[in-house]
């Protein structure tokens, strides 16, 4: 039975201090009991011969001094089993649906030890989201982490829910199974996450951790941590294909600029702290392939960015560590697009990998490639035709403005539901493509044009 | 006071543990609690040590031992470093994951060198010779190249006896009068510097065959370069380019930091790659350092370290060596990590005060250098750095540009623009240029800075008269100013694109670099000339000839064609009435 300590001398935010314990392991999982009975967790943050910090996950409120402190000789584990497919676990993983409690197969290590690199395997088997804007233009494969970078009231929640509806890989009739970590939404967005996992069905092949909006912000710290450790079992041990849904990393970054500043700790681009970098790696680079293992795990981070800044350091830091963004744009927003993705900022490092022949089809990169510089091209004709009108356009020029705009209504613009396989986003590429003059397709290949252009598929 | 090899631990936050008991001497490596983590002693105060843990801390209690090991943190040099992949801290990848599987988990050690492999060595030394520091002992091949066995700086004598056959690093090949047994492998501390005879002037290019790099920015062997890896400019091909063709023979990469799925991609790609001058595979030359952004912290700030050791190895056997350091922003983010854990005043952003001279530090480590064997060998440094938010200003890419001679500045509008390699010509510079340009005249042509010059002039005519452009249309432009845009256009598009997927594109001679670009140059004093006697630009414009010197690049007689296209475009312009 471990030791119970009365003597903490301070408590300061989210910390706890205690003296004259015996040697008190770093990271060891604690317990707190209050006077009135209840039981607070924490971990211990820093420790020595002389007082021993401890971070308390579900806040501080109602502790006092002769609380008693038991060190419980361990690290924060979590409890793995096949059954968690279908629950509903907090942001510290104890059950919330009422189910009966998980019984453990295995208790994982938290804090994820980091992939040999030397062990990892390339990613690139197509992930088919159904999404034009993201199958056509941002390739995602499997093992890759791809966040939204989004903005408040925009759409970011539904476009994660339907990648996580429709994604497949061609060729497999296994589904993804989803780890899904709310950070500090609102308990009105959770619902709205249960109910379309409960109308789709998905909640059979999920496994849900909610810490809300009033939940603590430590316990922040530790959700997305669960969640990957319970990805990393249905991944590696159980030879799943697992696709994790984050939301909301800005969330969890107040909570870890919070820990920094009651630790008094030296802040670094805007008060976070120094070491958001390797924290936020820790948890993106727990995404990925291992030679030799069935599973993967693929990543959906979501983020808010702070006033639309894409320099605030939170979307940077994470820019550095994933593999490309799907950028959210509140232009498409407002005209009523969805999903409003903004295709010229947004990229996949990864899309070369997983696209083309073998993958999803010959044309596709040099589809996308022009694709892409058509609409950069219309888009720059519409500061233009600002100043100068639309009938001062050459009649080639009147085409590109026209490519942006239907591009932005038919190949972004989709509904909720809609479900487009490969094929179809290629081919309406190549139906946009078809309105600009053939000469002005300089990025593709004089063969793809004869196989695929709409004036020759016709004969 | 404290005098034992060990004492114990008093206290443990995060990667930064304090020890009581235990006396060892700065960076000396200890042994951390019962699982033996690595770590290095980086501050004394009074009785306590404060030693920085390269593995995950967790678990770790006040009260369990520390152990010093009595030396520096150090790396194995000998033969087998080439085609290895290490952590930070030179333990070799593939056999931690035979150890330990697929993650990289705490308190094992490898050592950097295969025990159990025998190479074959051939003495070049024989009894009574009289050795120093530094020279080379024999031979042994390795990989793509002949290693030099080098007797460890510092240590003299007489050769009592050498033999040849074949031996493991850790075994005897030979003793001097001193007592000192010469073996293959010898140890050296990663943060010392390998002692040199003398520092050359950097005045030999690095010979990349990327017509960008050499004609308009070249680097000096020996030389620093930066590039800014913001998300998504073509970083990884322009480093695999340089890898692949630049005329150094040995390869360091250093991932600092970055991602495992972008270092799995290195991985495949360079055991894939084929050493253009071998044949072999590029990793027969080439040492890979992985040290991922969620590997331990203290050990990406140690990896930087690891890697230009193991460069300055090869360097002192004559080589010329290239080290990628990707990224630098990164490695001085482990700085600023580790340094606030210490509670160290914080200088600009967070970032310790004494990270401009870490930086020029290890910078200095690079350079052409008489060695201490007698023969000249070079280190130069690419450094990316990964400016956040794409500021320019933060204190890592300002200290960086503080140093390096050369700023490639890879671009993602042109990357966007498909034209690689992405480096835009108007932000980059190379301070190397003048002291290259006496190389330059010798070895390639007479009136190379000239013509350099005339090139980097145009470009920036251009990009003055496309503002006016921007304005008013180019039509109403003055022709001369048209025809300026236009020769523009062919130093872009014609010589500054080139494909690295090509066959003959990917690589491009000196000399062949010249000849275009003087073509070029030509073509723009013939059009001038017919501009002043009023042959209207159009016409000049779609000559054959300016066509076909666009397309040459990519044809097997490039080189012939290029004589053959001055008589054919003076024929061409004659027929305008030139």
């Amino acid at each position: 039975m471990a030791k119970e300590y009365h003597t903490i001398n301070q408590i300061a935010g989210p910390l706890v201090f205690v003296e004259k314990t015996e040697p008190v392991a770093y990271g060891e999982l604690v317990s707190i009991a209050l006077p009135d009975g209840s039981i607070k967790r924490g971990q211990v943050l820093d420790t020595s011969d002389d007082v021993v910090v401890i971070q308390v996950f579900e806040g501080t409120g109602g502790i006092d001094r002769a609380s008693g402190v038991k060190f419980l000789g361990e690290t924060v584990k979590m409890p793995v089993s096949k059954d968690m497919l279908g629950r509903i676990l907090s942001g510290s993983g104890d059950p919330l649906d009422k189910g009966p409690p998980i019984i453990p197969e295995k208790r994982l290590e938290i804090i994820g030890a980091a992939i040999n690199p030397y062990a990892r395997d390339n990613p690139q088997e197509f992930i088919q989201t159904g999404i034009s804007s993201i199958d056509g233009m941002n390739t995602l494969v499997r093992g890759q982490k791809l966040p939204i970078f989004s903005g408040s009231g925009l759409p970011h929640n539904d476009i994660a829910l339907q990648i996580a509806r429709q994604a497949k890989v061609l060729g497999e009739k296994e589904e993804f199974a989803v780890v899904f970590a709310a950070m500090g939404i609102t308990s009105e967005e959770a619902q709205y996450f249960m109910k379309d996992f409960e109308r789709t069905g998905a909640l059979k092949k999920a496994v849900v951790f909610l810490n809300l909006a009033d939940d603590p912000a430590i316990e922040r710290l530790l959700t997305p941590k669960l969640a990957l450790t319970t990805a990393e079992y249905l991944a590696f041990d159980l030879g799943m294909h697992v696709l994790v849904i984050l939301t909301d990393l800005t969330n969890y970054c107040e909570a870890l600029r919070q820990i920094g500043a009651a630790r008094e700790e030296v802040p670094a681009r805007r008060g976070y702290p120094g070491y958001m970098y390797t924290d936020l790696a820790s948890l993106y680079e727990r995404a990925g392939r291992i030679k030799g293992k069935r599973g993967s795990i693929t990543q959906f981070p979501i983020l808010s960015m702070p006033g639309d800044d894409i320099t605030h350091p939170i979307p940077d830091l994470t820019g550095y560590i994933t593999e490309g963004q799907i950028v959210a744009s509140r232009d498409l927003h407002r005209q009523g697009i969805y999903p409003p993705v903004a295709v010229e900022r947004s990229l996949s490092r990864l899309m070369g990998q997983g696209i083309g022949p073998g993958h999803t089809r010959e044309d596709h990169r040099a589809v996308s490639d022009q694709l892409y510089a058509a609409y950069a091209e219309g888009r720059d004709l519409r500061g233009l035709v600002a100043i100068v009108g639309k009938e001062a356009l050459s009649e080639r020029d009147r085409k590109f403005l026209d490519f942006a705009a239907a591009f932005e209504d038919r190949f972004v613009r989709q509904t909720k539901d809609e479900d487009r396989s490969i094929q179809q986003t290629l081919d309406l590429g190549w139906e946009l493509l078809s309105a600009l003059p053939v000469d002005a397709l300089t990025k593709i290949d004089r063969k793809f044009i004869e196989k695929y252009h709409p004036m020759n598929r016709k004969k | 006071m404290a005098s034992g090899k060990s004492g114990r631990i008093s206290r443990v936050a995060g990667p930064v543990v304090t020890a009581e008991g235990v006396s060892p001497r700065m960076y000396d490596v200890v042994l951390v609690g019962e699982l033996k983590l690595m770590g290095e002693v980086i501050k004394l105060v009074g009785d306590k040590t404060v030693i920085q843990v390269y593995e995950d801390t967790s678990g770790i209690r006040p009260g369990e031992a520390v152990v010093d090991t009595g030396a520096p943190l150090q790396v194995e040099l000998g033969p087998g470093l080439l085609s290895s992949i290490y952590d930070g801290v030179q333990r070799p990848l593939p056999v931690l994951m035979a150890k330990q599987g697929d993650f990289v988990s705490r308190g094992v050690t490898a050592p950097g060198l295969d025990r159990s492999k025998k190479w074959k060595f051939k003495p070049t030394v024989k009894k009574g010779d009289d050795l120093h520091g530094g020279m080379v002992v024999g031979e042994v091949p390795e990989g793509n190249i002949v290693h030099k066995v080098l007797l460890p700086p510092g240590v003299d004598g007489k050769v009592t006896d050498i033999s040849e056959g074949e031996f493991t690093v850790e075994e005897r090949v030979g003793s001097l009068d001193t007592g000192h047994a010469i073996k293959l492998a010898h140890n050296w501390p990663v943060r010392s510097p390998r002692p040199y005879l003398e520092k050359l002037l950097p005045d030999i290019p690095l010979v990349t065959g990327q017509r960008v790099l050499d004609t308009l920015f070249p680097l000096a062997k020996g030389g620093t370069a930066a590039i800014p890896g913001g998300f998504g400019t073509g970083k990884t091909v322009t480093s695999q380019q340089l890898s692949k063709w630049s005329d150094a023979q040995i390869v360091v990469y250093v991932g600092c930091g970055e991602r495992g799925n972008e270092m799995t991609e290195v991985l495949t790609t360079f055991s894939e790659l084929e050493d253009p001058k071998t044949g072999k595979p590029l990793m027969g030359r080439t040492v890979l350092i992985a040290n991922t952004s969620n590997m331990p912290v203290a050990a990406r700030e140690a990896s930087v370290y690891t890697g230009i050791t193991i460069a300055e190895y090869y360097r002192d056997m004559g080589y010329d060596v290239s080290l990628m350091a990707d990224s630098t922003s990164r490695w001085a983010e482990a700085m600023r990590e580790i340094s606030s854990r210490l509670e160290e005043m914080p200088g600009e952003e967070g970032y310790p005060a004494y990270l401009a001279s870490r930086l020029s530090e290890f910078y200095e480590r690079c350079g052409r250098v008489n060695t201490l064997a007698g023969p000249t060998g070079s280190i130069s440094v690419i450094g990316a750095v990964s400016p956040s938010g794409g500021d320019f200003s933060e204190p890592v890419t300002q200290n960086t540009l503080r140093i390096v001679k050369v700023f490639w500045a890879l671009d993602s509008k042109l990357r966007e623009r498909r034209h690689f390699p992405a480096i835009n010509w108007l932000t980059s510079y190379s301070l190397y240029s003048p002291m290259l340009e006496e190389w330059y005249r010798r070895n390639v042509a007479e009136d190379w800075s000239p013509l350099r010059l005339w090139a980097m002039e145009t470009l920036q005519k251009e990009s003055e008269l496309q503002e006016v452009v921007q304005l008013v249309g180019s039509d109403a432009l003055p022709e001369e100013q048209r025809l300026t845009l236009e020769v523009a256009r062919m130093i872009r598009e014609f010589f500054l694109q080139q494909s690295a997927y090509h066959a003959v594109d990917t690589y491009s001679p000196l000399k062949r670099q010249y000849e275009y670009m003087n073509a070029i140059r030509r073509f723009s004093d013939l059009s001038k000339k017919a501009i002043s006697l009023e042959v209207p630009l159009d016409k000049i414009v779609a000559l054959k000839v300016r066509a076909d010197l666009g397309k040459l690049k990519f044809e097997e007689t490039i080189d012939a064609d290029l004589k053959t296209i001055l008589g054919e475009m003076d024929r061409q312009f004659a027929g305008l009435g030139v």
